[in-house]
């Protein structure tokens, strides 16, 4: 039998036996679906409380502007003088909002006071604001001799519909959707390259401080074992994205079944009728979902994960085998995070304003962040060729790499004692 | 001689630092070879090389006079100082791969492994998990997976340590059935009773240079010093004296005796052993007389300590 394919076999069955793998594989989604529960929870439990909000506003101009609403609980302090009314709000509100009177409402820029302890947040500033200035607004329409109502009336209502060249509709807030399923994508290849990579890299260390790494050697070459270990944790690594890939499938057609979509048939004139609905939205959003460049996606998803993985661990196994114990590799990992996490920023911050940028495709052509970041672009839709161009660096760096990694794997798991400093590792490379 | 593997000017270099320093060496088919030399002679880097897990920056190395390749890996075990097996793999599953990766089918492997294990009576393990053995237990199985394959040839690194007397002694007895039946061994070691007792050839590596080479009996007789350690029974020591030290070199010496005798080491100095004889029985009463043979240790730490 190859050797190669004894050595994953081996690597495989390790990591799939281990109970670890068992307890991460079935606790894995219970997680993150906990996860994002309790943030939802957590987000809903903030925004049921409600804030109360004295007002004292001298003239009575604008107190009858402020509409209470479930959040915020606007109570007129406009009959007490000013210090009661500052009292009264430090004892049992949120803050206190104080208007003066003012010969002309212009003047009051600068002059409105909101007192609390706490400062507001942005939200809560615009909206006084906004009741305020649209206040103002009307009264020096009226002043001038102008019918607010007609104004009103006159006022554009235009809102963009979206569309594509091809000629389908696109709905708005679909780019939302985009950006969370991209940045999913490219946030689960950035936690399996670090999570699998530092597999390999304890692998490596095991072998190595369990001294068997000698009498492998003595039949293997390091540059198979090293491969090996690769190839065979990034199978225990697809095997896992498999079963949760099934589970999400079971999931995504359970609720389209529920909520009874049928792909690529929506009726215009149903998402306008059905806009309001709840559960129509859902479909609707699933649809449009099911007419993402799914293959190109789910096709993408692989390849990069697995160029990316292969880059990556590659150098996680010769870190794994220039030192002797985990403790000592975190100075060598750094190096290794930081394109990791630059790509993960990249995506997050160009990608979403623009996807196809400079910033955002020079950053999905260099493939140290191309797994991220490309993925993050794709549902945006991507020209084939800058993906093949992109796979094709990867690739191309991942033989180099992995020839550098072989190098100092070859030299690192035969050297004990000490932890090699960066110049050693550079020697190793030369021997 | 027939050599089943023979070193050719090998040069292993570490950056600036010359590990070996173009050694060559020839090992006798069927031989037990001992590979001496002080810590950081050398040893292990020959070794590494032989098994191919590094390569020489210049030389050839050949066995069966074929030059080293990988498929010379089912030819030779290698068991390394520091021992190791996957901790937390069982034993059985664990030799067969090992075994596997030498080149052994697995039914082979099997067939070899049952043998092994019964003969060592430690059927039983097969299930069980290296860490939870004992140290012991776990060299036997490290010798079983090193064997397994029926190499031609086995590299040995100080394969005794580690073991009590009690198994040091089977695996002894384990290692000199495999030389009977035709195994070429190497050892490499630092207790040289071992080598004594069972080596018939050996090498001194010291500095990155071989120094010595050779049968343990030719290696010896090079380093004769054709000294003999007698012992007399004298009444008139004092003309014994005059007589011996007008021929020979004399000195004192020690030895274990049951008589309250006159113990000397005396130099031959280019003459015969009967010369002194004479001198000796003109004297006194010889009870003890014995050529002083170098040990193997005496000359290790000679040569050593010279070079």
């Amino acid at each position: 039998m190859n050797m190669l394919s004894l050595i994953i076999k081996r690597e495989f069955l390790t990591k799939v036996r281990n109970k670890s793998f068992i307890v991460m594989t079935l606790l894995g989604p219970i997680l993150i679906l906990g996860m994002s529960l309790l943030i939802g929870f957590l987000s809903n439990m903030n925004a049921g409380e409600v804030k109360h909000i004295g007002i004292h506003d001298a003239s009575s101009i604008f107190v009858s502007k402020f509409e209470s609403n479930k959040e915020v609980k606007y109570i007129n302090l406009s009959a007490m003088p000013l210090e009661q009314a500052k009292d009264t709000a430090t004892k049992t509100m949120k803050a206190l909002l104080y208007i003066p009177k003012v010969a002309d409402l212009n003047d009051l820029n600068e002059k409105l006071e909101y007192i609390s302890d706490d400062s507001p947040s942005m939200e809560t500033i615009m909206e006084v604001e906004n009741v305020i200035n649209t206040e103002i607004t009307h009264q020096n329409l009226e002043k001038m001799g102008l019918n607010v109502a007609d104004i009103d009336k006159a006022k554009g209502n235009a809102s963009l519909k979206l569309s594509k060249f091809s000629g389908e509709d696109s709905l708005k807030g679909i780019n939302e959707i985009k950006i969370a399923i991209g940045s999913v994508f490219g946030y689960l290849i950035m936690m399996f390259i670090i999570i699998y990579g530092n597999f390999v890299m304890r692998s490596v260390i095991e072998e190595k401080t369990s001294r068997i790494i000698e009498i492998i050697i003595s039949s293997v070459k390091p540059y198979q074992l090293m491969m090996g270990k690769i190839i065979g944790n990034s199978l225990a690594g697809i095997l896992q994205f498999f079963i949760w890939g099934i589970c999400g499938a079971i999931l995504f057609f359970g609720v389209n079944y529920f909520f009874g979509v049928q792909p690529n048939s929506v009726d215009p004139e149903m998402i306008q009728t059905a806009q309001n609905e709840f559960g129509s939205q859902i479909s609707l959003y699933l649809t449009e979902i099911l007419k993402f460049p799914l293959a190109t996606l789910l096709i993408s998803f692989v390849i990069y994960f697995i160029g990316g993985y292969f880059l990556y661990s590659s150098m996680y196994a010769a870190i794994g085998a220039a030192v002797d114990s985990e403790t000592d590799s975190q100075q060598f990992l750094m190096p290794i995070i930081m394109p990791l996490m630059l790509g993960v920023y990249v995506g997050f911050f160009t990608v979403i304003n623009d996807p196809h940028g400079t910033v955002a495709t020079v950053f999905s052509f260099i493939p140290f962040t191309s797994p991220i970041v490309m993925l993050m672009r794709i549902p945006f839709g991507v020209p084939l060729w800058q993906i093949v161009l992109s796979m094709a660096l990867l690739m191309g760096t991942f033989f180099l790499v992995v020839w550098f990694a072989s190098k100092i794997y070859r030299i690192g798991v035969l050297s004990y004692g000490k932890k090699p400093t960066w110049k050693e590792l550079y020697k190793w490379l030369k021997y | 001689m027939d050599a089943i593997l023979e070193v050719k000017d090998v040069v292993k270099t570490y950056g600036d630092y010359t590990a070996l320093n173009s050694v060559s060496l020839q090992i006798p088919r069927g031989c037990i070879f001992g590979l001496l030399g002080p810590n950081g002679a050398g040893k292990t880097s020959l070794i590494r090389i032989i098994n191919q897990i590094t390569l020489p920056n210049s030389g050839q190395i050949l066995l069966d006079g074929e030059t080293l390749s990988p498929k010379h890996v089912i030819d030779i075990g290698y068991m390394p100082e520091e021992r190791g097996l996957y901790k937390t793999m069982k034993v059985g599953e664990q030799a067969l791969y090992l075994a596997q990766l030498k080149g052994l089918s697995k039914e082979e492997a099997k067939k070899q492994l049952k043998y092994w294990f019964e003969k060592l009576h430690i059927e039983s393990w097969w299930d069980k998990k290296i860490q939870e053995l004992s140290k012991g237990m776990a060299q036997k199985i490290q010798f079983v997976v090193t064997v397994l394959h029926q190499p031609k040839l086995l590299i040995l690194d100080e394969p005794f340590s580690g073991f009590d007397p009690v198994n040091a002694n089977l695996i002894k007895d384990e290692i000199l059935e495999l030389n009977r039946k035709g195994t070429t061994i190497i050892f490499s070691t630092h207790r040289m009773e071992s080598v004594e007792e069972m080596c018939d050839h050996i090498a001194l590596i010291h500095k990155s240079n071989k120094l010595i080479e050779g049968k343990v009996q030719d290696v010896k007789i090079a380093h004769r010093t054709h000294a003999y350690e007698v012992g007399i029974l004298s009444s008139n020591v004092e003309r014994l004296m005059v007589d011996l030290t007008q021929k020979f070199q004399v000195g004192q010496t020690d030895f274990k005796s049951l008589n309250d005798e006159l113990k000397l080491e005396i130099q031959l100095d280019g003459k015969m052993p009967n010369e002194l004889l004479n001198v000796l029985t003109q004297n006194g009463q010889v009870t003890h007389f014995v050529e002083k043979v170098p040990s193997i240790n005496d000359i290790f730490i000679k040569t050593v300590s010279t070079n």
